[in-house]
Formats: structure tokens, C-alpha cells, sequence
């Protein structure tokens, strides 16, 4: 049922209560024997990381989200994987951000959107899904789809080949240019579940959005980590933005009370290895 | 200031002095009864010559009055007052306070002698409206700090203002010359030049191991091969200081900085003097003492506090305090190091290591300004390794020997923001730029290419892939030159403009007490008291609802974060988790540490140890080694379950962690099974759950290999790619440079998830243009900054053949020190993150798991 290289995914499972979560094996230190391609001289320049694999290492590892009956896998790249409907979400991945900053005299690396887009690939080979649908706020603005290099532009039609894709529309991007590919839905009912770009502030029944780019916090021993996570209870799923420079909104932020009754949800922290599911009272602030 | 007290019975009348010296000043010197010292007149005779000079002084030296006087004298015999004006010198200070103090001090001259002579000072604190008075009738003198300097250059009316320039007064040029700072000020320095080309350059210094690469830094440097030189002026150095190791009642502990043991006796020393200055490295450190202090503190002495933490009114109160005489002693750190005399101190006690030579020699200096009598000075060692250090400093203070600076090449990400400045002083022409920054002596030797890449990064961000050429900050006018594209960048240099990028900071805010008990994020029900000073952001972020620190004087209990503020309240907390908090933590300097590996090798010095360190070297040498001067001794041996390995490089703590981070990385791949590591000043020690004395002799491990120099390739280059001290190091130059805009303080953050943070950008570079600038620039930093990469090369390059090893069956003397810091302040090796987060969702099935 699994597509593409998918591994080990959604075994395991350790129920949970109302969310049935499951921890999957921990990816066996994958990222501790990374080791450099390249040996670099002391001077004077770091040496180019191998290949053109995502920076992160990360490796699939998914984890199991059921939300009003949709079996869901939360996968470690900040995508989500509906197995029934064959379709991968992806939340926010702001492309063009880094032009449209530099529009404005602050010349960021122009290199966001074919970062975005390379994950994007990476992950869409792994589902190889039928449909890829993003939840709004794709194009950091509606200019992004004019400022767009060719062969990025490249680039993301290939990855529409053969698959449905539809934009779903934000408040960064209201309106998309037909050159962007795909279709355009201010929201999207699929199954029982609505998938919209900004979460509904009355109580919702089965909604998957995007918008918040949902961050958590961990410190344990004087170390701390800052990194996006999948929050959701038994009745919503907040992704987190999957662009390459977008920075990231706490948990524990007054913007995500309303959503799920004060602090009363769950958090799936992506690490570089694997989904986490960590508990609440474990996590700080900003 | 010194010249309250330029009186020196020593100083002698030169024949020439007299002539020199216009008949008002002369009668003004009598009146006071001073004479001309040795060094202002020949300073006065260089610089009336049309020469530049370095002058270098100890302090109380009247050192200031030196630097004005040609520009009094000058002033004072112009003729008439010209229609248009200009500035006639400007005055250089790394400190706002300082150049304020310069003006309290030159207003009693300039009022004395009636001299036509306008003073002002310009400083971040001054009004907007006095700052357009000062460019539309500029003052004769105007006292500054380096940046107030690049932002006067970067107005279409700098030639005017300054075109008229006939000195530049550089005060304390041996902090500032070496720092990102000192090379923004060349740079400037340059560009007067170009505006002011007969402009007269003097250097302010203190006594300095390399005084060339400062009168280089005086000096225009043009294409030739040779670096040109200022002429050099000393003068006669003071009378020796008088500095011991303080006896203590308490035995030397073994371990640990917080020096409480001596507390006691640095408190009878303080009842025994008028003013003691207590100075200690970091800012917890002094908050410690302080604390230490006032427990035992029965007659309660009046003693203060003072770091660069503390608000700003706080310390002023502080200053006035002192120079009042209303206290005893102040607890502080380096921010009492430079310049301002605020009473009259005659006692210096320096607590811990001193870290380098030439930082306790101007520290002792503090205690009483007067050179023709010892300054009294003890030393408090925290623990055995530190009285080495102590005995060290003491050699080679007692030996007039400095710690010398490494020659400096000027920083890249500087460049840009003053090739930015530059355009947004009118359109400028690339060859000439060119030529003029490399007049600057940091910027000498700088290659066309490079100086054409900082020119494309500054206009279009420099990156390989060229899709930014339309938003160009940079145009090209018909005659070939680069002007701004839009006004607005103007606007946005001048926010950024400066070297100084601080971690960011958070307020510390005192509440009321009795909301401890929520749940962070509901702080909004504390009500804001006041604001003792501020935090290092990534030390708040390490906190938890609850952890208790001393800061401020207080012991504090953290209540919550809410916005750019922590909330705290006030605690009786007997042992705060201590801040560790960084602000003026030095890495001991090489110099030192080439004089303690001497102490250590040479068992005839041991002698002049106490005897608790002399016996615990002589059971080193017993049970285990002592190493030569050039060697460095590796240890191994076993404890409890673990396997340790212990080196001693007495390279600094910067060093050794990046050293320990590297073996760790190595060790791992040989099968060893590392655990952690810890560094400090002298050694690191990492534990293995292998047993890497039994991988020796197997032949798995070799030792000559572990260090073999390759670990600043392949190793150092896979733990750049997540280092978040590289990232750090990056965010620094990536504000320099203005490739981001500088977080101002008291505007609140417009929501996380707009801003971007410099760490993706780091990973995002590092992978598809890592060739970029920037990356060059944080490479650079890094070697010297916060991994001291530089040092470590030199090191492993130093030590190749000289490796002594030995296996242990126990711990060794030697290692005690270094092991007793784990839990003090433990490093992780790469790979941490998901360690933490797989224990933290561990502990959620645990919990689930859990019945009933």
C-alpha cells in the first residue's frame, strides 16, 4: 500500500489514546556515521557538501496520525502521506522568498526555491503519490511566480507529471499565475477531512491546515532544540511549513490556543532522523 | 583622567620644550606648577613637524594631555576665525564614556587659557538636533567613537565638514587596532586621508608587545613592498607593580572558577585598603563574588557590582559612587578595564586567571594613577591550574613582557559594509576605492578580486547564481562610477552601520512574587516591575520555569518569557544554578600558556609554587608523567565504567573544544564509543564506554594518527556543516555585512515566522554556493574566533613527534582538574538532537505506559 522507497513506515504503533501515535524505530544513527565525500585542506574555503541530497539527511522516517478516521503518516520531512487518497500535503513552502526579499534591498541567497523544491522531489519519490496538494502560501508572493528561475520553474513541472496538483490558496499567494501548473481551490474537502491554508478559528471537525508554521521547543541538560513539528488533537492537524526559509511560530504561542483549547495537543517534532512524538509538558518557549 | 595629575617630580624640561610651547601654555603649565614632560614635547615636535605618531604610555602618564596639545597649541595661534569651518581634530574613543570624560577634562584648559576653542562630543547618545548642529557648524574638536565616524562619512557632506582636518586623535589604539572595530576605523582613516591629506595621525597605547603593527596602522601604506611606519614616542615607564598571590586560610580547591574559598581574605584585603577594584573574567563570575562577598560582609563594607549586563543607570550610579569615594570596593569585569578613572584606587585584586599578560599589566594599572608609585595588586587563583597561570603572569609582568597580537588581516565582512558606507556618501569610482582601502594597513595586501567580489556582494548579494542583477543596490553612472540605486539603502546602512553584533539580548524584568506556578506562556498575568539589565538570548532559551540564577545582585527564579523580556522573581535560593552566560570569557593567551608549560616542564620552578601545587606536580611525575615544554602528554585510563582519555595542549578553552568536538568525531570511527568530552584552559579529557588503552595496543588506535593534522580536513569540515558555533560565528558577519538587518533593541520581534533566521541561510549557502564570500569571511572568523581553529593547527603541527603517551590503571593528578568540570559544563558530540528528542519521546511511553 506503501508507495516508493517508503520504509518500515506505520509499524509499530503504540496506541496513544484518542491520537494513535506510533513511534517508529529509531533510524539507527543514520546521521552520526555522515561523513564527508571531500577531504578539505585547513585553508581557506569549506569544502562543497556531496551529492544533492536534502541538507537535513533526513530519511523518510514517517509516523502514524489518525484524524477523524484518515489513517495519515507524518513524514520526517514535513509532509503528510494519506495512503487512502494516494495524495502527499505539503504547508507553506513560501517559494521565491529570497527574491522577494532581495526586490526589497535585502539580498538573501537565492537558492530557497531549489532547496524547497529539491526536498519536495525527495519526498514525492518516496510516495510517489497521485495527487500533491499545498496548503496555501506556496509563492512567498504573488510576483514569485514571474521572479521563478526557468529551471526551477522546470523543475516543478516535472514533479506535476503525471499527478493531480493543487494549489490551495494563502494569504501570501491569493491568487497563483496558470505558469505555476496544477489547479487553484480556496479550500478542498477530500474524504471526511478539509484541507485548508489557514486553520478555521471556530471548532473544526477533521481539518488539516497550514499557515502557523507550528515550531516546538525542547531544552534538556542546557541544550536546547527549536524545530517545526506536526501539531494536531482528535479533531485537527496544524503541518509544518515545509520551505526552505521559513522560521518557525512556538506551540506554545497565543496564536495556536484557540485551535485546540490551550495546550491540550499533540507535537511530532522533526528531527534529522526520525518524527518525534514528544510530550507537552516537556516543552518551553520562545 | 591624567590630566588632573600631570605633575611628575621625575620629569624634566627639554631646551626645546620651552620653544615649542606658545607663551600662553607655558604660563598655564607654571600656574599649575607642571613642567613639559619628555614625551608631549617630542610628540609636540613631531606632530608640529606634520608627522604622525604613536605614543605609548602607561597610565597616569598624561597620556591625553599628550594627544591634544599640538591641536591646542594650534588652535590656540590660528588667525582669526575663518568663514566656512571645519573640523580641526577629531577624537577616537572605543568608549562613549571615555570621550566624555575627555571633554569634562579638556574644557579646563581650553576655560583657563581662554582658548578660541569649540569642544563636543558625538556619540550614539547624542540628540538628532545637536548632531544637525554639529554638520551645519561643525566644532573645532569633536570627541567620537568609530562608528559615530563611518556614519559621518557616509553624508554627501563629509568634505566639507572634514576637508579642513588637521588631526585625528586614535585613544586607546591597542584595544581598538586589533579588533573588526579597529579595522571598520582604518578604513575611515583612509577615507579622511583622501578628504584631509595632510591630516596628522596620533596613537594613544599602552605598553604593547608589537608596537610596529600599531604605528602601521598610523601610517598610509602605499603599493610598496615595505609597510610604512608613524614615528614612535614612549614614554619612561612608572614604577614597578607590586603584585603577589593572595594567602588564603582555605586550601586551593582543585577545581571550579567560582573562587569562593578566598572570599574571606579578599574581604580583609578590601577592609585594609581605601578602594579595591576586584576584577574578575565573566560576568557570573562577578555576580558570585559579589554575592560571596556581602554573605560574609559583617561591617558591611559599601561594595558594588559592575558588568556590561547591568542597565545602564545602574552603572552609572556605580561610577558616581566611586568617584565620590563612597565605596570600598566594586566587583567587576573587563568593562573597568579601559580608560576612565572614577577614584582613587589602591588596590587591585584580580580573581581567577589572568588569561594574558597584558590584561593584568593594564589592570593592575587601575589601582593608583600616579607613576612614580607601585601599584598594589594581589592574584586569587580558583584552583591548582590556575596558580601556575598566576605565577606566569606574574613573570612576565614583573618582566615588562606582553602578550602579542597575531598580525591582522582585515575582515571581509567590514569591507562590505564600508564599501556600502562609501556609496552612500555619493557615487564612487571602483580604482580609486580600490586604491584607497589598500592605504589602510589591514587592508594592504587585499587582492582586486576579492575586493571586486565584496564590490558584487554588496550590490547583488554576490551569489554564483546571477538572478539578483535587476534589484542591484549598485548602479553604474554614465562616467563608469556605482551609485546607490535607491535612497532608501542609505537609510538602511546607517541603521546597521558598526562591528558589534551581540547575541541578542533579553530584558530581565523583576516582578511581584506569587505567579510562579504556571505553565509557561501564561506570564501575561505578572505585572512588569523593573529591569535590572539584560541576558544573552541563547542563555534565557536554556531556562525553565523555575531554574534559579544570581544576576544583578539577586538570586532569581525564572518566571517566563514574554516577548523580549524574562520575567524573574526574587529568590532565597542558597544555590543558584549559576548563569553561564559568556560576556568576557578569554581563552588563555599563547604567550602564557608557552610560560606555564615551561613551569610545569622546569622542576626547579616548582619551588616557587605553594605547596599544595608543587606536591601535586611531584605526584604527577610519580604516577604518571610530566611532559616537556614542547611535548603534550596524553593519558588513558579507566574510571568507574568509563574509559578516559586525557590531553593536556594549554591551548584555551576555545581551542580545546573545537579539538575535543574533532576527537570525539575520530574516535567514534576507530570504534571507541565516545561519550562526551569537557575542555578547559589547559586540558580536555573525552570518556569512551571502550576501552581505548586495550584499541592502542591492538593497533586500532594510534595515538601519533588520533592528532595527526588531517582533523582540520575532512573532520573539522563535516562538523562545520552543523556547528552551531560556526552558525554563530556566520550570523555575525551576515549582520556586518548587511546581508541582514540588525535586531534593534526595543523593536518587538514582528512575529518568528517572518523573520528568517541565519542558521538556514548557513546550510542553504554551505550546499549550493559554497564559495560564497560570507562563507569565506565566517571560515576566516571562525580560525580565530570562537573555534580558534588557527591556534589548534598551530598546535597539532607543534606537537607532531612530540606525543608522549601513557596508559594508566587510575586517574592521574593532572587529570583531576579538568574531570571534576564534567557537569559543570559538558559539550556534546555531533548527533546530539535527536539523542534529546529520542529521550524525550522515550519518556512519553514511559508515561503512556504507566498504569493507574
Amino acid at each position: 500500500m506503501l508507495g516508493g522507497g517508503s520504509r518500515d513506515a506505520g509499524k509499530a504503533a503504540l496506541n496513544l489514546g484518542v491520537i494513535s501515535s506510533s513511534l517508529v524505530k529509531e533510524g539507527q544513527g543514520a546521521g552520526d556515521s555522515r561523513t564527508s565525500p571531500v577531504g578539505l585542506s585547513p585553508a581557506p574555503l569549506p569544502s562543497p557538501q556531496g551529492g544533492g541530497e536534502s541538507p537535513q539527511g533526513r530519511r523518510g522516517e514517517t509516523a502514524a496520525i489518525s484524524l477523524c478516521g484518515a489513517q495519515l503518516m507524518a513524514d520526517s520531512s514535513g509532509a503528510l502521506y494519506w495512503p487512502a487518497e494516494a495524495a502527499l500535503l505539503v504547508a507553506d513552502l513560501h517559494l521565491e522568498k529570497g527574491s522577494s526579499l532581495a526586490s526589497r534591498g535585502v539580498m538573501l541567497p537565492p537558492y530557497d526555491t531549489r532547496e524547497t523544491l529539491a526536498r519536495l522531489a525527495e519526498a514525492i519519490g518516496r510516495f510517489d503519490p497521485a495527487r500533491v496538494i499545498a496548503l496555501g502560501d506556496s509563492f512567498h508572493d504573488t510576483d514569485g511566480t514571474r521572479r521563478i528561475a526557468g529551471d526551477d520553474l522546470d523543475c516543478l513541472r516535472g514533479l506535476q507529471k503525471g499527478r493531480t496538483w493543487t494549489w490551495i490558496l494563502g494569504n501570501h499567494d491569493p491568487q497563483i499565475s496558470p505558469i505555476a501548473g496544477g489547479t487553484f481551490q480556496d479550500m478542498l474537502t477530500l474524504g471526511a477531512l478539509t484541507l485548508r491554508h489557514e486553520p478555521a478559528q471556530a471548532p473544526a471537525r477533521g481539518e488539516i491546515a497550514g499557515h502557523l508554521h507550528p515550531t516546538a521547543r525542547l531544552s534538556h541538560n542546557g541544550a536546547s532544540i527549536r524545530r517545526p513539528c506536526f501539531v494536531g488533537n482528535e479533531s485537527r492537524l496544524v503541518m509544518p511549513a515545509f520551505g526552505a526559509f521559513t522560521g518557525g511560530l512556538n506551540v506554545l504561542d497565543a496564536a495556536f490556543r484557540p485551535l485546540f483549547a490551550g495546550t491540550d495537543f499533540t507535537v511530532w517534532m522533526l528531527g534529522d532522523q526520525a518524527l518525534y512524538c514528544v510530550p507537552t509538558r516537556r516543552l518551553s518557549a520562545d | 583622567m591624567p590630566l588632573r595629575r600631570t605633575e611628575a617630580r621625575s620629569a624634566t624640561r627639554r631646551a626645546g620644550a620651552a620653544v615649542l610651547l606658545p607663551p600662553v601654555f607655558d604660563a598655564w603649565f607654571r600656574r599649575r606648577g607642571w613642567h613639559l614632560r619628555e614625551h608631549q614635547a617630542a610628540l609636540l615636535e613631531k606632530v608640529s613637524q606634520g608627522r604622525s605618531a604613536l605614543l605609548i604610555a602607561p597610565t597616569g602618564a598624561g597620556k591625553t594631555l599628550a594627544g591634544f596639545l599640538p591641536s591646542l597649541t594650534d588652535l590656540a595661534g590660528r588667525p582669526g576665525v575663518r568663514g566656512e569651518r571645519s573640523i580641526h581634530t577629531l577624537y577616537i574613543s572605543p568608549l562613549k564614556a571615555l570621550a566624555a570624560d575627555v571633554e569634562r577634562n579638556l574644557l579646563v584648559p581650553v576655560a583657563e587659557m581662554r582658548l578660541p576653542v569649540r569642544v563636543e562630543t558625538r556619540t550614539g547618545d547624542t540628540s538628532t538636533s545637536r548632531k544637525a548642529r554639529q554638520r551645519h557648524r561643525p566644532p573645532d574638536i569633536l570627541l567620537t567613537t568609530p562608528e559615530q565616524v563611518a556614519l559621518l562619512l557616509s553624508h554627501g557632506d563629509a568634505p566639507r565638514m572634514l576637508g579642513g582636518l588637521r588631526t585625528v586623535i586614535l585613544d586607546e589604539l591597542h584595544a581598538l587596532a586589533p579588533t573588526k572595530r579597529g579595522d571598520l576605523l582604518s578604513l575611515d582613516l583612509a577615507r579622511l586621508a583622501t578628504l584631509a591629506p595632510d591630516a596628522r595621525r596620533i596613537g594613544l597605547s599602552a605598553t604593547v608587545a608589537r608596537p610596529s603593527e600599531l604605528r602601521a596602522y598610523l601610517s598610509p601604506q602605499t603599493r610598496s613592498e615595505a609597510t610604512l611606519l608613524a614615528d614612535v614616542v614612549r614614554a619612561e615607564g612608572g614604577a614597578r607593580p607590586e603584585i603577589s598571590i593572595l594567602e588564603t586560610e582555605q586550601p586551593l580547591p582543585w577545581a571550579g572558577h567560582t573562587t569562593r574559598y578566598a572570599a574571606p581574605d579578599i574581604l580583609a584585603a578590601i577592609a585594609r585598603h581605601k578602594l579595591s577594584l576586584i576584577f574578575v573574567n565573566t560576568r557570573s563570575q562577578a555576580e558570585l563574588m559579589f554575592q560571596e562577598l556581602w554573605r560574609l560582609n559583617e561591617k558591611n563594607l559599601p561594595i558594588a557590582l559592575h558588568h556590561g549586563s547591568l542597565d545602564a543607570a545602574r552603572r552609572r550610579k556605580v561610577e558616581a559612587a566611586m568617584a565620590a569615594g563612597a565605596l570600598r570596593a566594586v566587583v567587576a569585569t573587563s568593562t573597568l578595564d579601559l580608560g576612565i578613572d572614577w577614584g582613587d584606587v589602591d588596590l587591585v585584586i584580580n580573581v581567577g586567571a589572568p588569561k594574558g599578560a597584558s590584561r593584568l599589566i593594564q589592570r593592575v594599572g587601575r589601582a593608583n594613577h600616579r607613576l612614580d608609585e607601585a601599584s598594589q595588586a594581589y592574584l586569587v587563583p580558583s584552583n591548582r591550574f590556575e596558580v601556575l597561570e598566576c605565577q606566569a603572569a606574574m613573570d612576565a609582568a614583573s618582566a615588562g613582557d606582553h602578550d602579542a597580537t597575531s598580525h591582522r588581516t582585515g575582515a571581509i565582512d567590514v569591507l562590505a559594509q564600508h564599501v556600502w558606507g562609501t556609496a552612500c556618501a555619493g557615487p564612487f569610482d571602483p580604482d580609486t576605492l580600490y586604491d584607497e582601502v589598500r592605504t589602510a594597513a589591514p587592508y594592504a595586501h587585499l587582492a582586486r578580486e576579492k575586493f571586486d567580489r565584496v564590490v558584487e556582494f554588496v550590490s547583488t548579494g554576490g551569489y554564483a547564481l546571477k538572478v539578483y542583477e535587476r534589484f542591484a543596490r549598485l548602479r553604474p553612472t554614465a562616467d563608469g562610477r556605482l551609485r546607490l540605486s535607491h535612497p532608501r539603502l542609505a537609510q538602511q546602512y546607517r541603521m546597521n552601520v558598526g562591528t558589534i553584533v551581540e547575541a541578542p539580548m533579553i530584558k530581565v524584568r523583576l516582578v511581584g512574587r506569587g505567579h510562579g506556578r504556571r505553565k509557561p506562556g501564561a506570564a501575561r498575568l505578572l505585572i512588569g516591575g523593573r529591569v535590572l539589565g539584560e541576558l544573552e538570548e541563547y542563555f534565557i532559551e536554556q531556562l525553565s520555569v523555575g531554574d534559579t540564577f544570581a544576576f544583578a545582585g539577586n538570586v532569581l527564579r525564572f518566571e517566563g518569557l514574554l516577548d523580549t523580556e524574562a520575567f524573574v522573581t526574587r529568590t532565597v535560593d542558597p544555590e543558584p544554578m549559576v548563569p553561564s552566560y559568556e560576556g568576557g570569557k578569554f581563552p588563555l593567551s599563547t604567550h602564557l600558556a608557552r610560560r606555564v608549560r615551561r613551569m610545569i616542564a622546569d622542576r626547579r620552578q616548582w619551588l616557587a609554587l605553594p605547596e599544595p601545587v608543587g606536591e601535586w606536580l611531584a605526584i604527577q611525575s610519580e604516577r604518571s608523567t610530566v611532559p616537556d615544554a614542547e611535548e603534550v602528554l596524553v593519558e588513558t585510563f579507566p574510571r568507574g565504567s568509563r574509559h578516559f582519555l586525557a590531553v593536556y595542549p594549554f591551548e584555551g578553552r576555545l581551542a580545546h573544544q573545537t579539538l575535543g568536538m574533532l576527537l570525539t568525531r575520530r574516535l567514534h570511527r576507530l570504534g571507541a564509543k565516545p561519550v562526551g568530552f569537557v575542555a578547559n584552559d589547559y586540558a580536555l579529557a573525552v570518556w569512551a564506554r571502550e576501552d581505548m588503552a586495550a584499541l592502542e595496543r591492538a593497533g586500532t588506535l594510534d595515538i601519533g594518527q588520533l592528532f595527526a593534522e588531517d582533523m582540520l580536513g575532512d573532520d573539522l569540515d563535516a562538523w562545520l556543516a552543523e556547528s552551531s558555533l560556526m552558525k554563530r560565528t556566520f550570523r555575525v558577519n551576515a549582520v556586518i555585512a548587511g546581508l541582514i538587518e540588525r535586531r534593534h533593541p526595543g523593536k518587538v520581534k514582528s512575529g518568528r515566522q517572518v523573520t528568517i533566521s541565519t542558521d538556514l541561510i548557513y546550510d542553504v549557502l554551505r550546499k549550493h554556493d559554497p564559495r560564497h564570500i560570507l562563507l569565506e569571511a565566517a571560515w576566516a572568523d571562525a580560525a580565530t574566533g570562537l573555534l580558534d581553529i588557527g591556534r589548534l593547527g598551530d598546535f597539532l603541527r607543534r606537537v607532531k613527534g612530540h606525543i608522549r603517551y601513557t596508559a594508566l590503571d587510575r586517574v592521574t593528578p593532572l587529570a583531576v582538574p579538568v574531570l571534576l568540570e564534567i557537569g559543570q559544563e559538558l559539550v556534546y558530540g555531533g548527533g546530539i538532537a535527536d539523542d534529546i528528542l529520542r529521550e524525550a519521546a522515550d519518556d512519553l511511553v514511559r508515561e503512556a505506559m504507566q498504569r493507574g
